[in-house]
Parts: structure tokens; C-alpha cells; sequence
């Protein structure tokens, strides 16, 4: 096979892509070597188990995602506001509107989550790291290698262009020949293999690991909706499993699940994809409003309201959550009872959600509010996330929903759930997080500025929508030059060029802080606002995270620490800490799965084979180490905190 | 990560490490319980789809099926055994169990790999048919975590050898006896919704 074979070719644009990339390559490895950085990296990040390196390396690959994502709904956006340009073709459009939604759910939302997870749930808890550090390393470069591969395809292969939904039989070999689908396929199962395996993992470890006397009533918000998503993925997730692999053997060995031929049947792929995909939208939301209610809670200098019915809330939400997959195509034609069986399902999840909101208010109430970033961000959630809601009903109404299915009002109404939601808490939560990761506070100037432009620019963009999918525009849609959707969809491009403004500024952020701002000397930053027990930490935290766990029997422990004067260092009662150690094995693991993955990818099944049993000697050497960490010394620990403390 | 070790109990249960590991396994176990009960609805929701191909009532046989179940319980019976010998502290029973538990499940797959080969030579195969693709898939999962747990057990075997019973190497035996169980639990499940309504029906 000649390399123009897999190349793609012939648009100007990904040539361009393709220079950029090589370029961006290019410069990177250059710098590695030029600073003499190749072993820094490999030793201190490829190896690394500590779970705050593995959430910084998550978040640096979401923020990249949200690029990427962000792109490819720029070059949307510019396409239909200027249908007669010809900027795109409608093939290049398909894949981009199919990337464009993969990227954002699979590998962004959920990395970007599972990073601020990773770095700050062991901190609320008390823990020294994960249950399973070995296994969060792995899930990590599993995340990695799914999301490069899934990323390489539109320069080697070709992108998937059958929609972030990839329906049967259109997705199937019969009509989407070639790699693209397969890159879809390949890459979400095996970063699939990583989110279970953290979902596993930060279970047992907020089960098996609290601070002595944290009973699961006295644990931070954040880290109950980090134990409700966990269930969620633990749940959901093989669901997703089975539907790749039985496409993916479909596709490559010809079985007939979902094909037009030997009586398969194509609807059962958009019922088992949606089983996961309905519990997958939760997984992106429950964190975000864990991330708002502690955010909420600190700026309004109060124990968040409700705190028990907020759990509870979050558990009837999980367990609705498995309950309402047929909305997604009520139009399918599933009959009345069916249809009117999930659409009451479907609304009652707005009863917990509202009580979420009540709660979130009522903590605001009568408080002295303090408008940092993180807190801004939160409130605007909260109005932004009803309107996303709120139409949300309206689309769970069956017979209504034959009117709004698969036009723009349902394109509006999940980026206002999606974006309102998740991606404000995501911006909400690095920010407030930001010291304890790095040492140092986001400047608030610029980041005021991004937020004003992302929340503007968010609502302009996505409010008209509602307005073109009542006016009958459908989704997916490449040629838009019907006079009447133009002023609309011009309005909407204007938005999302604030949103990506915002998005920039954001960015340059990050650099200027590094630069200019003030070097963290207290833990607690915020004001000593902090409540829960991350802020008990040094700031930058030691690799041990803890040099003495306090006891803590209540909410909010932090709150009374402070009041008598208690820290995490009780120098009497310091011992040596058991600590993993680093290892490069998780890296070459899911390197050769990534290789065995690619193979697959092409039905090159000799590289696929090789790969595999890379992989399966890679599982056999794990079995015979026996490796069993080291002690962190009590001089060392003793030495480090009072130097972090200034004693 | 606490060092400290309890001085009675089962072996497996005295570290945190060890309690953790068979907590984080028995989750693993749930995914799986998902993992598998989607491929009996795929599977229940395409019987009957047999196209072309033969039926399955055409080609199920109680004989075959019946062996292969009697050696998987058998199996889990003398894992059990095995880790009933590991709380009494004997290396040997749990070798000599352990090994009779491989044997069985190498006898298991061997009547399942001539059953596939016979159903491909009648015409059912997985690309014959949706209810075939069906079958296959599902019954072919559970064959090939069967084959993962021999390899996998072999591996402990080897460990054992060498290292004798610590808080490891029991966790490590105790682990792999729930994952020969639930395989257990699942081939039940088949037995009777496929084969035995396969074979009425």
C-alpha cells in the first residue's frame, strides 16, 4: 500500500492542518531537546502515578480537545453563515459536525472532568492517592492513545462522517466503507477502557479511603457527585463496550447485527448506543454541579444548603438517568404506550434537578457574595442551565417532539444544558482549583474578560438557534441559503466568534499567570474562604498530600480546623508514608493497544495481532511485579511541611 | 495507603491493599454483569433472525451442552475446594484443586471450539445471520473469558510456586475464584435462555 493511499488528499484545508501539525510536532520536539527535556518528561509526567500529575496531563489534553472541538464549530459556523462561499463540501462538513460532537463528549467534557476528579477528590477525602494508582495511570494513557488515534484520522484515513451518533445502517461497511468509521470505533473503546477503570477506581477509593471518621454523609459535595458519576460509568459504560464491539465486528468480520441484510436489525444500534448515551450526559453534568455547589458554597460563605437532599437528588437522577433512553428517538416510531412511558420519565428528572436549583439559590440567599471568576461562572450557570432545562422538557414531550427532533431547537437546547453546564463548571472548577495545581491564581482581569466574552458570546450564538430550529432548520444541515434562516444563523456565527475570543483569553490567561501572578504562600486560597479539606493542604501540595489525615466527623470540616488552629501537619503525630512508585509500564501498555487498535483500524490484522500480544505481555509482567512502593521518611515529611509552612 | 496488617482473618482481607483489590474487583464484576446482560438482550432481541441459516432448534443437541455445563459447575465446585484449602494454609490443596478447576475448563473449551466448528460445517456461522452473529458473540465472550482466566490462573500457579501464601498471592487466588464464579453464573444463564429455549422453540 502506497502512503498516498491513507494520506488524505486533495483539500486545501487539511493540507493546511497537516503542515500546522507537522510544524507543531516539530517545534515541540525540538524544545524537548533543545532544553535537554526528554528525561524530565519521561521521568517526572510518561511515569508518573501521582494522581495530580495524571489530572494536570488530563486537563492540558482537554483544553487541547476544546480547541480542536472548537475548530471544528468555527468552520461550522462559518459555512452556514456563509452558505454561498464554499468554504467547506459537504463531505468535509460531515465529518467536521461528526468530530466536532466526539471530541467535545468523549474527549473533552470527560477528561476534563475526570481531571479536576483526579486531582482534587483525594485531597477532599484525605487520601495519599488513588485506590489504584497503577490502574489511574493506565486509564489515563488509554484516554490518550483513543484520543490521538480518534484525532489522526482526518490526515491518515479519513475522518467518520456518520454523526457523534454513528446510526446504523449508515455507520455500517455497507455504506461507510474505509477507515473513518472504524477510527470512531477504535478510538471511544479503547478510551472506553480508561473511564471504566477510573470509575472503578475512584469508587473504592472514595469507599475505602476517607479521612478516619468521614462517614459518606460528611464527605464534600464534589466528591459525593464524584462517587454518583462513578456508579453512572460503572454502569453505563459496558453498555457502550458491547455496541463498539458488535460494530466493530460488523464492520471488520462481517457478522450482521446491525446491517440491511441476514435480518439485522439497525434500530437496536440507537437503542443501545442511547442506553449509554442518556447515562453519559449525566456523567458530564452530576460533576459540573458538584463543582457549582462547592464553588457556590465557598463565595457565598455558607454550608451549602440542603446538603442531604442535594445527594439525594443526585442518586434519583442517576437512577432516572438509566430510564429514559427512547427520547432520544421518540420519532422511531416505537408506538404510544412506549413513547408516553419515557417521556414521563423524562420529565421527572427536572423534579430532582429543580430541587438542585432551589438549593443552589436558597445558599445564595441573604449571603455575602463574593464575585471572583469561578463564582461568576456559577451564576451564570444558573440561569443559563433553566433555559437548557426548561426546553428540555418541552422535547421530552413525545407528540411535541415530533415537531423539534433533529432540527436546531434541540441543537440549542443541548449545548445550553452542555455548554451552561459543563463547560461553565468546567472553566468554573479550573479556575477556583487553579492554586492548588499550580501555586498561583488565574489573573482575575483577563478573567473577567474571558467570561464576559465566553457567556455573551454563548448566549448570542445559541439563543437565535432555538428560533431557526422552530422555524423548521434541520441539524446537520450543509446547505443553508433559505433567505429566512440567514439573519439568524449569521447572529449565531457572530456569537461563537465571542465564545472563541473568550476561549483565546482564557488561554493567554493561563500564560500570563504563569508569568505575573502572585506565587501562592497559604494554602487556603481564596480569602481563607476554603471550607472542605483540599485547602488544608500546602499550596504547591506535597506528593504525599497529607502529612497527618485529621479526624473529621462533620461537613465542612475545614471550617472548624481553622477556628482551633488545626492543620494537616501534627508534628508528634507524623509516621513514614506508603507511597506507589512511578512506573513507565502503563505508557507502553496502552501504547501497544493504541498500535493494536490502529491495526484494526486499516484491518491490518498482522499489526493488530502484534499489538494485542504486546498487550498481553505487558497484563503478564504486571502480574509477576511485585513491586510494592516505598516509605517516605518522617524527616523528609517533617522537613517538607515545615519549610511548605514556614515554621 | 495504610501499612498496617491484621493478624487474623482471611490473609486476603488483612491489608487495605487486599480489601481494597477485592472491592475494586467485585465492582468490576458489576460492569461485567452489564457487559454480559447486554449481550443476552442483543441476543433476545434477535431471535428468530436466522435468515437463511439453519435454525437452532436444527442443530442444538442436549448431549454436547449437557457436558460442557456438567464440567463448568464441577470446575467452580473444585475452585471452591481450592480456596477452601487456601484458608487452611495448604499450598498443595490449593495446586492440586486449582489445577483439577483448569483441566475442567480446558475440557469445557474444547467441546465449545468442536461445537462452533460443527455449527459452521451445517451453516451457521457469524456471518450467516443476525440470530447467528448473535449467538456467537455472546457465547464466544464467555468462551474467551474462560480462556483469559486459564491463562490468567496459570500465571498464579507460577506465583504461588515461588512466593508460597502471603497477603498477595491469596488476594491474587481469592480474586481470580469470583471471576471463575460469576463465569459460572453467566454459562447458567445460557444453558437455559439459549440452549434450552434454543431447543423448543
Amino acid at each position: 500500500m502506497h502512503i498516498t493511499d491513507i494520506l488524505v488528499t486533495g483539500e486545501p484545508i487539511i493540507y493546511g492542518a497537516m503542515v500546522s501539525m507537522a510544524l507543531g510536532g516539530l517545534a515541540i520536539l525540538f524544545v524537548l531537546t533543545y532544553f535537554k527535556k526528554w528525561g524530565w518528561l519521561w521521568r517526572e509526567w510518561l511515569t508518573s502515578v501521582d494522581h495530580k500529575k495524571i489530572g494536570v496531563m488530563y486537563i492540558l489534553s482537554a483544553l487541547l480537545m476544546l480547541f480542536r472541538g472548537g475548530v471544528d464549530a468555527m468552520m461550522m459556523r462559518v459555512q452556514l453563515a456563509f452558505p454561498d462561499l464554499g468554504f467547506l463540501n459537504s463531505q468535509h462538513y460531515n465529518e467536521i459536525f461528526t468530530t466536532h460532537g466526539t471530541i467535545m463528549i468523549i474527549f473533552m467534557a470527560m477528561p476534563f472532568l475526570i481531571g479536576l476528579m483526579n486531582i482534587i477528590v483525594p485531597l477532599q477525602i484525605g487520601a495519599r492517592d488513588f485506590a489504584f494508582p497503577y490502574l489511574n495511570a493506565l486509564s489515563f494513557w488509554s484516554f490518550f492513545f483513543g484520543m490521538a488515534l480518534f484525532n489522526i484520522s482526518f490526515v491518515i484515513g479519513g475522518s467518520p462522517d456518520a454523526g457523534w451518533t454513528s446510526y446504523t445502517p449508515l455507520s455500517g461497511a455497507a455504506m461507510s466503507p474505509g477507515p473513518g468509521q472504524n477510527f470512531y470505533l477504535m478510538g471511544l473503546q479503547l478510551s472506553g477502557i480508561g473511564t471504566l477503570a477510573t470509575g472503578i477506581n475512584l469508587m473504592v477509593t472514595i469507599l475505602k479511603m476517607r479521612a478516619p471518621g468521614m462517614k459518606l454523609f460528611h464527605m464534600p459535595i464534589f466528591t459525593w457527585s464524584t462517587l454518583v458519576t462513578c456508579f453512572i460509568i460503572v454502569f453505563a459504560f459496558p453498555i457502550l463496550t458491547v455496541a463498539l464491539a458488535l460494530l466493530t465486528i460488523d464492520r471488520i468480520f462481517g457478522s450482521q447485527f446491525f446491517t440491511l441484510t441476514g435480518e439485522g436489525l439497525p434500530m437496536m444500534w440507537a437503542n443501545l448506543f442511547w442506553m449509554w448515551g442518556h447515562p453519559e450526559v449525566y456523567i458530564v453534568i452530576l460533576p459540573a454541579f458538584g463543582i457549582f455547589s462547592e464553588v457556590i458554597s465557598t463565595f457565598a460563605k455558607k454550608r451549602l444548603f440542603g446538603y442531604n437532599v442535594m445527594v439525594w437528588s443526585m442518586i434519583v437522577i442517576a437512577l432516572l438517568s438509566f430510564l429514559v433512553w427512547v427520547h432520544h428517538f421518540f420519532t422511531m416510531g416505537a408506538g404510544a404506550f412506549v413513547n408516553s412511558v419515557f417521556s414521563v420519565s423524562t420529565m421527572l428528572i427536572a423534579v430532582p434537578t429543580g430541587v438542585k436549583i432551589f438549593n443552589w439559590l436558597a445558599t445564595l440567599y441573604k449571603s455575602k457574595i463574593e464575585f471572583t471568576v469561578p463564582m461568576l461562572w456559577s451564576l451564570a450557570f444558573i440561569p443559563s442551565f433553566i433555559l437548557g432545562g426548561v426546553t428540555g422538557v418541552m422535547l421530552g414531550m413525545a407528540a411535541a417532539d415530533y415537531q423539534f427532533h433533529n432540527s436546531y431547537f434541540l441543537i440549542a437546547h443541548f449545548h445550553y444544558v452542555l455548554i451552561a453546564g459543563t463547560v461553565f463548571a468546567c472553566f468554573a472548577g479550573l479556575v477556583f482549583w487553579y492554586p492548588k495545581m499550580f501555586g498561583h491564581k488565574m489573573n482575575e482581569r483577563l478573567g473577567r474578560w474571558a467570561f464576559w466574552l465566553f457567556f455573551f458570546g454563548f448566549h448570542v450564538c445559541f439563543f437565535p438557534q432555538y428560533f431557526l430550529g422552530l422555524d423548521g432548520m434541520p441539524r446537520r444541515l450543509f446547505i443553508t441559503n433559505v433567505a429566512e434562516w440567514l439573519p439568524l444563523n449569521v447572529i449565531s456565527t457572530v456569537g461563537a466568534a465571542g465564545m472563541a475570543l473568550g476561549f483565546v483569553v482564557f488561554v493567554y490567561n493561563v500564560y500570563y499567570s504563569f508569568r505575573y501572578s502572585e506565587r501562592e504562600t497559604t494554602g487556603d486560597s481564596w480569602n481563607g474562604n476554603g471550607r472542605t479539606l483540599e485547602w488544608a493542604t500546602t499550596t504547591p501540595v506535597p506528593y504525599y498530600n497529607f502529612a497527618t489525615v485529621p479526624y473529621v466527623d462533620e461537613i465542612d470540616p475545614y471550617v472548624r480546623m481553622k477556628e482551633e488552629g488545626k492543620t494537616t501537619f501534627e508534628e508528634d503525630k507524623v509516621k513514614p508514608i506508603h507511597m506507589p512508585s512511578y512506573t513507565g509500564q502503563p505508557f507502553i501498555f496502552m501504547a501497544l493497544l493504541g498500535l493494536a487498535s490502529f491495526g484494526l483500524i486499516f484491518e491490518w490484522m498482522y499489526l493488530a495481532v502484534f499489538g494485542l500480544i504486546g498487550g498481553v505481555v505487558m497484563m503478564i509482567r504486571r502480574s509477576f511485579d511485585y513491586d510494592d512502593g516505598y516509605y517516605v521518611s518522617v524527616e523528609e515529611i517533617k522537613e517538607t511541611e515545615k519549610k511548605a509552612r514556614g515554621l | 495507603m495504610a501499612a498496617e496488617e491484621l493478624k487474623t482473618g482471611p490473609l486476603e482481607y488483612r491489608t487495605q491493599e487486599g480489601q481494597m483489590g477485592i472491592m475494586g474487583f467485585w465492582i468490576f464484576l458489576g460492569a461485567e454483569v452489564v457487559l454480559f446482560a447486554t449481550l443476552f438482550a442483543t441476543y433476545a432481541v434477535l431471535f428468530g433472525r436466522t435468515a437463511d441459516a439453519p435454525l437452532p432448534s436444527e442443530l442444538f443437541e442436549p448431549g454436547i451442552v449437557l457436558i460442557m455445563t456438567f464440567l463448568l459447575l464441577t470446575s467452580s465446585f473444585t475452585c471452591g475446594l481450592a480456596i477452601h484449602e487456601m484458608r487452611r494454609g495448604s499450598v498443595k490443596g490449593l495446586i492440586f484443586w486449582m489445577a483439577i478447576t483448569l483441566a475442567l475448563g480446558l475440557g469445557f473449551l474444547g467441546f465449545e471450539i468442536y461445537e462452533f466448528v460443527h455449527y459452521a460445517h451445517e451453516g451457521a456461522t457469524l456471518q450467516s445471520s443476525a440470530f447467528w452473529s448473535a449467538f456467537f458473540v455472546l457465547a464466544g465472550t464467555h468462551g474467551l473469558h474462560v480462556t483469559l482466566g486459564i491463562g490468567w490462573a496459570i500465571l498464579l500457579l507460577i506465583q504461588i510456586k515461588q512466593r508460597g501464601l502471603t497477603n498477595v498471592t491469596s488476594r491474587k487466588f481469592f480474586i481470580i475464584s469470583l471471576y471463575w464464579h460469576f463465569l459460572d453464573v453467566i454459562w447458567i444463564f445460557i444453558f437455559t435462555s439459549v440452549y434450552l429455549i434454543g431447543m423448543v422453540i
